[in-house]
């Protein structure tokens, strides 16, 4: 391969995981923030959340030169399409991060009430599913970026069930209601880093099988299983 | 006049083989390639390949140096007969006939299946004359008929404009991207069907190529194209379909848009990516 291309896709490779990391970080640091009620901790969400749209705004720069003075094509293409995409995602993720540390300090301005879902699922299943669709992008492993397409549900179904919680708690206690309207907003934003999750672990998979499985993608995913096995 | 022996291409069911006809998918291939090998000598240049040039599509013909593919370009009108260690087996079908029958009219073959060469290579004559000689060579033809081929051509080939007021003149006389264009135009006079190319941008600066591609596309359609490139990006942008070939071997051939985004096979892959070659 031509070695200018070479040095340019690892910089960008090692940019993306920059901002990988960075994401990450600031998910779990939300979700402490959250747990603890912590204002500082939700201070330095929001101010790090800054930094990471600048580092996406950089990874897309580099996506774009590469384009425009390599042409990649094939399995070289489809890794700097990946990367534009996963960049997108990863901003998206951080920002649902710093949406949840700004909710801290609305909560904390009520009378404090029992988090209405179950957190421990609910953060740990999509930390998890962060961890995982990034392991996915690093190692090319499709079958895991498959295992959090499927997660995404469970998520779902506990999002799902938050609202319910929400909807009964402020029937019986509308005092509460303002406590609970932002749980239910941090609730959803956890709901949507699942669902951004899954868009990584797609992207994943298109680019190492060159298959697009969003929409339909129980009937793609089982198609994939079924050549994976095959 | 043609030799009694020799048939035209037209008069086919002599060497019809439809009982043997490539899939047609739907398609309508013009030149077919079945089992098809070129050897010079011992050496196995082009092995069993299996490659058709659909009607009216440009199809490009890559891979690195000494990969068969111009070998390949060759045969389709019967070049390599000029080599005389070289031999065939297989079929090359054009229009349902054996491109390499034994009583194929070879001069009938050249008129439908034109070719464009890596250098440019007009004739030492005025632009005019390089453009009606093969029009002359097929018989008498009058002086009006002949100006029109002439004009239609150059049109066609998107020299009309810069050469009209200068017919006469010698065509070694033009830059060497309108010399290629004058190549092209010569072969559209005697109205082919298939245009083969052989790196036809390979000696020009980036605008002459630019012309020449643009050229490709406004012919496809009318004509069937068969591109050889060493430019990967070039066969991206001016082909419909891909064939690669490396070390004789056809690897991989099938739509262009598909071959350089999700191509099949691994050795596709580490070739267009600049892995090897």
């Amino acid at each position: 391969m031509n070695s200018h291309l070479r040095k340019d896709l690892d910089k960008l490779k090692t940019q993306i995981l920059n901002v990988a990391a960075c994401v990450e970080t600031n998910v779990r640091k939300s979700v402490k923030a959250l747990r603890e009620l912590s204002e500082p901790l939700a201070e330095e969400v929001i101010l790090y959340d800054r930094e990471i749209d600048e580092m996406e705004v950089n990874t897309e720069e580099e996506c774009l030169k590469i384009l425009a003075l390599h042409q990649p094509v094939a399995s070289d293409l489809r890794f700097v399409i990946t990367v534009l995409k996963t960049n997108n995602e990863l901003e998206h993720i951080g920002d649902m991060a710093a949406n949840i540390a700004k909710r801290v300090f609305y909560i904390r301005k009520e009378r404090h009430i029992a988090i209405p879902f179950d957190i421990e699922t609910m953060t740990t299943r999509t930390i998890y599913m962060l961890k995982s669709s990034l392991d996915a992008f690093i190692s090319g492993d499709v079958m895991l970026a498959l295992g959090v397409c499927e997660d995404d549900e469970i998520v779902d179904q506990e999002n799902r069930k938050c609202y319910g919680n929400i909807e009964a708690a402020i029937k019986n206690d509308s005092e509460s209601a303002m406590a609970n309207i932002n749980y239910l907003l941090v609730c959803r934003s956890l709901e949507r880093i699942a669902d951004l999750c899954t868009n990584i672990a797609e992207d994943v998979i298109y680019m190492e099988r060159s298959m697009i499985v969003r929409h339909n993608l129980d009937e793609r995913i089982s198609e994939l299983k079924d050549k994976l096995r095959g | 006049m043609m030799e009694k022996n020799k048939m035209k291409i037209s008069e086919k069911t002599a060497f019809k083989t439809d009982d043997k006809d490539p899939p047609k998918n739907g398609k309508d291939y013009v030149v077919a390639a079945r089992d098809f090998s070129v050897y010079y000598g011992n050496f196995h240049a082009v092995k069993n390949a299996n490659v058709s040039f659909e009607r009216g599509k440009v199809t490009a013909i890559i891979g690195p140096s000494g990969c068969g593919k111009s070998t390949f370009l060759r045969c389709v009108n019967r070049m390599n007969d000029l080599v005389d260690s070289c031999r065939t087996s297989g079929e090359l079908i054009f229009d349902g006939i054996n491109i390499y029958h034994p009583r194929l009219d070879i001069v009938e073959l050249r008129r439908r299946i034109g070719m464009v060469f890596q250098r440019p290579n007009p004739f030492p004559k005025s632009i005019y004359d390089n453009i009606a000689y093969g029009p002359r060579l097929a018989g008498s033809i009058k002086k009006s008929e002949l100006d029109g081929i002439v004009e239609t051509s150059l049109r066609r080939a998107a020299l009309w404009d810069e050469v009209k007021d200068r017919l006469n003149s010698n065509a070694l006389g033009l830059s060497g991207g309108q010399q290629q264009r004058l190549c092209i135009a010569r072969a559209l006079a005697v109205r082919p069907e298939v245009l083969l190319m052989d790196e036809p941008c390979s000696a020009l600066d980036p605008k002459s190529t630019s012309r020449i591609e643009d050229l490709i596309d406004e012919l496809s359609g009318e004509y069937t194209i068969a591109i050889v490139t060493h430019n990967m990006q070039q066969a991206a942008r001016v082909s419909h379909y891909t064939a690669f070939f490396y070390e004789g071997s056809l690897i991989e051939f099938g739509k262009t848009e598909t071959l350089f985004t999700s191509p099949q096979k691994q050795a596709t892959n580490d070739y267009i990516t600049g892995r090897f070659g």
